[in-house]
């Protein structure tokens, strides 16, 4: 066997190395001296996510279990950004002594789950498929359930593994009669022997129950809120962006490669998944005041308008859907790190607690205005663009009534985002959040998103790149 | 292929108990109860897997591999399902799901 083609699977030896190396490491160190674990483990993780970006030739391996394309390569890159600023938005949560003697855990936590969805990315048949997603999700559970002191947390926890068991359960029974109709596991397989017989029909719809859980759609969209709000917010932050991104590229994968002979079929299911999707999550964003609670309906919210990339199909449906997920990882985790900064310098958690932040705090309520209005797809911003490119392949199949139902929720969500916006600059209040400074990694962290936010939407090089990227997918 | 069985008996089976699975984790009101209904749900689908490979094509193992792939996660997730329980455990002294509600919308 040629070692050489195991260069295929880099971005998953890369990170299992990592997570040996902080292993390791937290044997190594002093018990008094936990903290140097963050910046020896951001550093490998720095390291990793650097050369994850040397471009590879496609190929398989395992007999086609596995799959790498440049397409999925740049997914996981953009998988690893994220978490790479996850992890440097972390630092301050993670100096608190109660989180010190846990910090190992939850770098080896993070990368594990980040394999696992590396995998899921790359999967060539269901059963690595399955392992991935399942890899990816149980160490979330345990990183939800983090604060363990917590009730919430615990509580957190609890729900997120019983949902997502029995989501995937779901998704496994209907796995099974998709290979009880094609007899195989593998996509390339199935995709050849499908037909729209009502024993694909069952099980498919059976596997986008499932996976809709884990992307949160409504009506599997439940947990999300709960769990978002339970668990430590830099753990909201990875599960709203980095598990929902690699969940939305995997779905979408899956759709194109292996149901496409059956596209007639799921496009009115996931017509109605994304209207459903769009709607219900702006009405509940209006209502919350826990900012966490609010950026988990805002999160379901932004993956119905994914939903309109998916069904824009083929390449051009795949460009919006990575294009939209890149945009989305700066834009949400600008306005998570705002949140999270403001968490460890005063505990505020609520909407109304950011009552005239602006006076106190300017520079973190222009970067927070500016991802919100990013998410909401205000034009000078990324997420315009990202917003743009999902309604044109939605409206290049001629979806013009959902678009028009999109560009109407959109223009809601612009209600509830400005709601923050008006809390931190127009709202009065006697005690506002003191003045205070963010770590360097913090501020570092920041630095990326505001950059990202402005970049990835005027630098029109990336998307055309994205297209070449899934021009090459397809073909 | 077991003789004088048909493949429709198998999946009766399997497909009663994946809904009494699904019935089960809706309903009942204790973690470790719809810990155990997930389980049932799974299992069901093992059953799926290894008769469609036994009766539909035989001269192949990939659903028999698939359902130990299955047995093996799902020990796994009631590990750390368990863990979290006797976490929740600890913190209200109790394992109801009407309990565990701090957090509603």
């Amino acid at each position: 066997m040629n070692l050489g083609q195991f260069i295929l699977m880099r971005h998953e030896l890369l990170l299992t190395i990592a997570a040996v190396f902080v292993l390791i490491a937290e044997l190594a160190i002093n018990e008094k001296a936990k903290s140097k674990i963050i910046p020896i483990a951001l550093g490998v993780f720095a390291l990793v996510t650097l050369i994850g970006f040397i471009p590879a030739e496609p190929g398989v391996l395992f007999g086609g279990s596995f799959q790498s394309s440049p397409l999925t390569s740049f997914m996981k890159n953009v998988l690893n950004l994220a978490v790479l600023i996850i992890f440097l938005q972390s630092e301050g949560w993670l100096k608190k002594p109660e989180n010190l003697d846990k910090v190992s855990e939850y770098f080896i936590l993070t990368i594990a789950t980040l394999i696992g969805m590396n995998f899921m990315i790359s999967s060539g048949d269901f059963l690595s498929f399955y392992v991935g997603l399942e890899t990816a999700t149980i160490p979330i559970a345990g990183l939800a359930a983090f604060d363990k002191l917590k009730s919430r947390s615990a509580e957190a926890g609890i729900k997120l593994i019983l949902s997502s068991a029995l989501s995937s359960g779901i998704l496994l029974f209907g796995l099974s009669m998709i290979y009880g109709a094609t007899g195989s596991i593998y996509f390339t397989d199935i995709a050849q022997n499908l037909s729209a017989t009502p024993l694909v029909i069952l099980g498919f719809i059976f596997f986008v129950a499932g996976m809709g859980f884990k992307i949160s759609l409504v009506p599997f969209h439940f947990w999300t809120a709960d769990v978002y709000e339970g668990a430590p917010i830099t753990v909201t932050s990875y599960l709203s962006v980095v598990s929902k991104g690699a969940a939305a590229f995997t779905f979408s994968i899956i759709l194109f490669r292996v149901f496409n002979a059956v596209f007639d079929q799921w496009q009115h299911l996931i017509y109605v998944l994304a209207v459903m999707t769009m709607t219900i999550a702006n009405l509940f964003a209006l209502r919350q005041d826990n900012i966490k609670r609010f950026l988990a309906f805002s999160s379901i919210a932004q993956a119905g308008f994914i939903l309109l990339g998916i069904l824009g199909a083929g390449e051009l449906g795949m460009t919006a859907v990575v294009y939209f997920v890149l945009i989305y990882v700066f834009t949400n985790l600008g306005a998570f790190g705002v949140a999270t900064s403001v968490y460890n310098a005063s505990g505020i958690e609520t909407i109304s607690g950011y009552n005239g932040l602006y006076k106190t705090n300017p520079k973190l309520s222009l970067l927070m205005t500016l991802s919100l209005f990013s998410l909401a797809g205000i034009p000078p911003v990324a997420g315009f663009f990202g917003k743009f490119f999902l309604f044109t392949s939605a409206a290049g199949r001629g979806y013009y009534i959902l678009v028009l139902i999109a560009v109407l929720n959109a223009t809601i969500s612009l209600y509830y985002y400005l709601r923050i916006v008006k809390a931190m600059f127009i709202d009065q209040n006697d005690q506002p959040v003191p003045l205070f400074r963010s770590s360097p990694m913090m501020r570092a962290s920041l630095i990326i998103c505001l950059a990202g936010i402005f970049l990835v939407g005027f630098v029109s090089g990336i998307f055309e790149y994205i297209r070449d990227l899934s021009h090459l997918f397809f073909n | 292929m077991v003789q004088g069985i048909p493949i429709y008996h198998f999946l009766v089976v399997s497909t009663l108990m994946f809904f009494i699975g699904v019935c089960g984790f809706i309903i009942r009101r204790n973690l470790i109860t719809m810990l155990m209904a997930v389980e049932l749900i799974l299992n069901s689908v093992n059953i799926n897997f290894v008769v469609f490979n036994r009766y539909l094509y035989p001269d192949q193992l990939q659903g028999h591999f698939f359902s130990l792939f299955i047995v093996g996660i799902a020990a796994a997730e009631a590990a750390v399902a368990i863990a979290l329980v006797i976490n929740i455990y600890r913190r209200i002294n109790n394992i109801e799901v009407e309990n565990v509600n701090e957090m509603k919308f």
